[in-house]
């Protein structure tokens, strides 16, 4: 339960930390029980709220009128090409940008035009930003030796910290002496040592080798998940997005185009935009025949989308794997049934992905996923014929 | 409990420490502007508001431009100035380029030496130059008899003026065509090497165009050096008359400061344009290379290898001879008729001449510059680059901390003069103290210095401030405990370059010095105007040596640094 724990890790906070919390936020937490059955839940206070933020840079628009409430304990990551506002939007939280208009409230608090210094969070960047002439011990008690705390407790904080990312033993050495995924934990240590209610992780892992990104993945969602701490990251990459986040922001030129869980943006997409960032999608210009039937070239496509006029025309969404195949039935006597050629295959590893001409879809190529064993049951391979049943309650239907 | 989630609208409570950074921030701003602004741009506008005054401080328009171009003196000085800029250019640029590709582009021995001795002749006054020459080739030089083979009846005048220019712009121009032709990526000439090129179409075609901006960046620092050097026609320019003269008989022998503010706006023209070249160029040599180029390194090639280790050797012996000839005159009688050992131009010599605090007043003045300088510009370039608030300050401060660069030393001391012996000023108490000589000079070698702080600046992370920003470090900590420390051997080669040019230089101090506060390389001109060239040979001696001490001390002060600091400083941080 996200609320309940995060009452606990604020109790922690209390028990560790020296700052008093602000007096505002311990009413509530004492008020927040029982905890309330869903995050989403409208009763539920946001750790931080976003009211109409609007930037602009001379007459280019950075964002543009960004509302979003955060819950308590929660990973958001802002997902979205580069230029589309994501990071601004996180610096505009973290007080290093000022908006154009618009409020910033966290925890209940109008930190709106508040110096960073004046906010409660604590930060990681894509180019960890260690301080290179102290050593690792140096850096995660940065925050702390400024609160005036006693040396012992001091030490006693910086080893937990070390401990909790997995780094015990690194206190004396240097950043330099560290992998990038090595520093990259000693400044997410450095980020929380002070305790703060929210922690904002600007492109963490994009600087490291591959490898090491999947492994630190990981590690920053089980260390969030341990500590119930509040984060945002900011991310170009889908696939750390949705393997890592409770939820999904995705945005594009300054506008937040969908939030949802992960499954919601990369199933349901609210706009061609979502669906054609997340992952392979086939598009398919289309026309609507009526009651959720769309013409393709010269054939139907039944879905279970209405509410579209008839003759208007569209453009069909859907993923190369929303598709049936031999291996599951009998596909030819299931509704959406089609064949095609085999133009090209890509062969990427655990799968493939098939560039088929379908038969009636007059020369519209559609991509169709096959994994490795169905590639070989099938057959498939270029010059080949393959029968498929669409999921037409995949398909999602946008204006053309 | 939704009342109690709202938003409680209101200002942000900020603690007054916030307040004292906020103020730290912006106050260091507009510290840094308005001392570029006080010491700088009011100079230089008291100079060009004379230039239409008369004597008695009324409007004249352009009256006093059109009575000095109507003076025969000004078409001879103003075209006596670019044939000695030019004529140095053309001499100058090819040698540092040659020498530059010996060391970059070819498998000379040594090379860490080459490149020192290039480098020495920035240690002494361009006067020591002018009067080595006078010692080898004057009217009592050894070398005297040679002149005739090379067409030259004398070295006085124009021949003399080149010759000791060269020596003093040579490491200028090496400088940047070494840093030009470290710029290249070896890929290019393996890719012509597959393509069986010949090494002169390698040259050309590769090459010389990626040296291209280097070699007009360094053509116009030489030409710019040229067009106002001062001591080196002072010294042996008999009566080839330039601007830089004029400008001094005008102000100093004259007291004719419109005439002097006149001369030294004509003078500000073609420094000005060299410097608008040099600008345009060098934002066009960053685009040349990308990160990823691999770097070059050349091949052994017998024939090339042994004529440039033949060039090199030449050059770096003459340059060696000119500055030893000046030591050597000064340890001898009388030049070169009595060749026995003698202290005495070190010791009667000044004193006879008066101008025996000059040394100890330079090294005065030097020290301050290199305290106060290198702690002026470092903290001007955080504040410019790293902090937050006053931002319509910044392209101002950017503007007014490369203009030095383009204002010769000679105008800007006469703006100086203007502005600060004002009556109306509440600060012409500076006026002939050594504190204004330590500001003229700071901000006379102000832009060099900020380049090298905003590039040691550059390799920090810019995050820096917004993680102490985030765990409520005031950003004047983190500058002291971490950025200081990390820049250090950069603010160290700052005070270096301060301490070197504030023995060395004389254009700007030449109209702010009194009695009192005599400068070491103002003094070699007095010793010379009255004859005592021993003397003046000695002080230029005393001067090589103490920059030349002050360097390897420094050296030996970074060296000592990064040792000290190799823990950390090992390796960069992986990206």
């Amino acid at each position: 339960m996200p609320w309940h724990a995060t009452t606990e890790y604020l109790a922690g906070l209390e028990r560790r930390l020296t700052p008093p919390l602000d007096p505002a936020l311990r009413g509530v937490a004492a008020l927040a029980t029982p905890p309330p059955s869903s995050m989403t839940d409208t009763i539920v206070p946001a750790a931080l709220r976003i009211e109409g933020i609007h930037k602009a840079f001379g007459t280019f628009v950075a964002l543009q009128s960004i509302d979003l409430a955060i819950h308590p304990g929660e990973l958001v990551c802002f997902l979205g090409p580069s230029g589309c506002g994501k990071t601004t939007l996180l610096r505009i939280i973290a007080g290093l940008e000022t908006q154009t208009s618009g409020r910033v409230i966290q925890n209940g608090r109008d930190v709106s035009n508040a110096p960073p210094a004046a906010r409660d969070y604590g930060i990681v960047f894509q180019s960890y930003a260690l301080f290179p002439n102290l050593t690792i011990r140096e850096n995660v008690a940065y925050g702390l030796v400024n609160r005036r705390r006693d040396r012992a407790t001091i030490e006693a904080r910086v080893a937990e910290l070390l401990t909790l990312v997995g780094l015990p033993s690194s206190g004396p050495k240097y950043p330099a002496q560290l992998s990038g995924g090595q520093q990259q934990r000693i400044a997410l240590a450095r980020a929380l040592a002070t305790a703060p209610s929210l922690l904002l992780l600007d492109e963490p892992l994009s600087a490291l080798d591959a490898k090491e990104r999947d492994r630190l993945r990981g590690e920053i969602r089980m260390l969030q998940k341990r500590l119930k701490v509040t984060t945002i990251m900011v991310t170009h990459d889908q696939e750390e997005a949705l393997s890592m986040a409770d939820r999904v922001v995705v945005m594009n030129h300054g506008v937040i185009e969908q939030i949802g869980t992960p499954l919601d943006v990369y199933e349901r997409p609210a706009t061609p935009f979502v669906a054609d960032f997340l992952g392979k999608v086939n598009v398919l210009k289309a026309t609507c025949v009526g009651s959720g039937r769309y013409r393709v070239g010269s054939i139907e496509i039944a879905t279970p989308t209405n509410g579209i006029a008839t003759g208007e025309a569209v453009r069909l969404y859907l993923r190369p794997e929303d598709r049936l195949l031999a291996d599951s039935g009998p596909v030819e006597s299931m509704p959406n049934a089609f064949a095609g050629t085999v133009r090209h295959v890509d062969f990427l590893g655990t799968y493939c992905l098939a560039s088929l001409d379908v038969d009636g879809f007059d020369g519209q190529r559609m991509i169709v996923y096959f994994s490795l064993n169905q590639t070989h049951e099938l057959g498939v391979r270029e010059g080949a014929r393959v029968a498929f049943a669409l999921r037409g309650e995949r398909v999602r239907v946008f204006g053309a | 409990m939704t009342a109690i989630a709202a938003p409680q609208p209101g200002p942000a409570p900020r603690s007054w420490a916030l307040t004292s950074e906020t103020i730290a921030a912006r106050g260091g701003l507009i510290l840094v502007a308005s001392g570029l602004f006080v010491f700088l741009a009011a100079p230089l506008a008291a100079l060009l508001m004379r230039s239409f005054e008369d004597k008695a401080g009324g409007f004249v328009g352009l009256a006093n431009f059109a009575q000095y171009f109507a003076s025969p003196a000004f078409a001879r000085s103003a075209g006596n100035t670019l044939w000695f800029a030019t004529l140095t250019t053309l001499l100058t640029v090819p040698l540092a380029f040659t020498f530059a590709y010996a060391i970059q582009r070819s498998c000379v021995p040594l090379k860490w030496l080459w490149r020192n001795i290039a480098l020495v002749p920035i240690l002494a006054p361009s006067l020591l130059s002018a009067l080595s020459f006078i010692y080898l080739f004057g009217n009592q030089g050894v070398f005297k008899g040679l002149l005739p083979y090379f067409g030259l009846t004398t070295i006085y005048g124009l021949p003399g003026m080149v010759l000791a220019m060269t020596f003093s712009a040579f490491p200028h121009a090496v400088m940047i065509m070494l840093a030009s032709l470290s710029l290249s990526d070896a890929r290019l000439y393996e890719a012509a090497d597959s393509m069986a090129t010949s090494e002169w179409r390698k040259f050309a075609t590769i090459t010389f165009p990626g040296a291209r901006y280097g070699l007009i960046s360094a053509a116009m620092v030489v030409f710019t050096m040229a067009v106002s050097e001062f001591g080196v026609p002072k010294v042996i320019g008999a009566n080839y008359s330039v601007l830089a003269i004029d400008i001094y008989k005008q102000v100093i022998g004259q007291q004719n400061f419109q005439i002097g503010a006149v001369v030294g706006l004509i003078l500000l023209v073609p420094a000005l344009v060299a410097f608008c070249i040099d600008y345009a160029v060098r934002v066009r040599q960053k685009a040349l290379l990308s990160a990823r180029s691999v770097p070059y390194a050349p091949r052994p090639s017998r024939g090339r290898d042994r004529a440039m280790l033949a060039f090199v050797l030449l050059l770096s012996t003459a340059m060696l001879a000119v500055i030893g000839m000046a030591v050597l005159g000064s340890f001898v009688k009388v030049w070169p008729y009595d060749l026995s050992f003698t202290l005495n131009h070190y010791t009667y010599g000044f004193e006879e001449a008066g101008v025996e605090n000059a040394y100890r007043n330079s090294l005065t003045m030097a020290a301050w510059c290199a305290v106060i300088g290198a702690a002026v510009t470092f903290a001007g370039a955080y504040w410019l680059e790293k902090t937050r608030g006053a931002d319509f300050l910044r392209p101002v401060v950017r503007l007014l901390a490369m203009m030095p660069m383009a204002i010769p030393g000679l105008v800007l001391g006469i703006g100086y003069i203007l502005f600060f012996n004002a009556p109306w000023n509440p600060l012409n108490l500076l006026y002939g103290t050594m504190a204004i000589l330590v500001l003229s000079t700071v901000v006379h070698f102000y832009s060099s210095s900020h380049l090298t702080a905003l590039t040691a600046l550059k390799q920090l992370d810019n995050e820096f401030e917004s993680v102490s920003a985030s765990l409520k470090v005031p950003f004047y900590k983190t500058f002291w405990r971490v950025t200081v420390p990390v820049c250090l051997p950069s603010i160290i080669d700052i005070s270096r370059y301060y301490f070197v040019n504030a023995m060395t230089t004389i254009s700007a101090v030449v109209f702010l010095y009194s009695p009192k506060t005599m400068l070491a390389a103002i003094s070699i001109v007095q010793l010379d105007e009255a004859g005592a060239i021993g003397s003046a040979a000695a002080m230029a001696s005393l001067i090589v040596v103490t920059s030349g001490i002050v360097t390897l001390l420094s050296f030996a002060a970074e060296g000592w640094l990064l040792r000290r600091t190799q823990g950390w400083r090992r390796s960069a941080p992986v990206r």
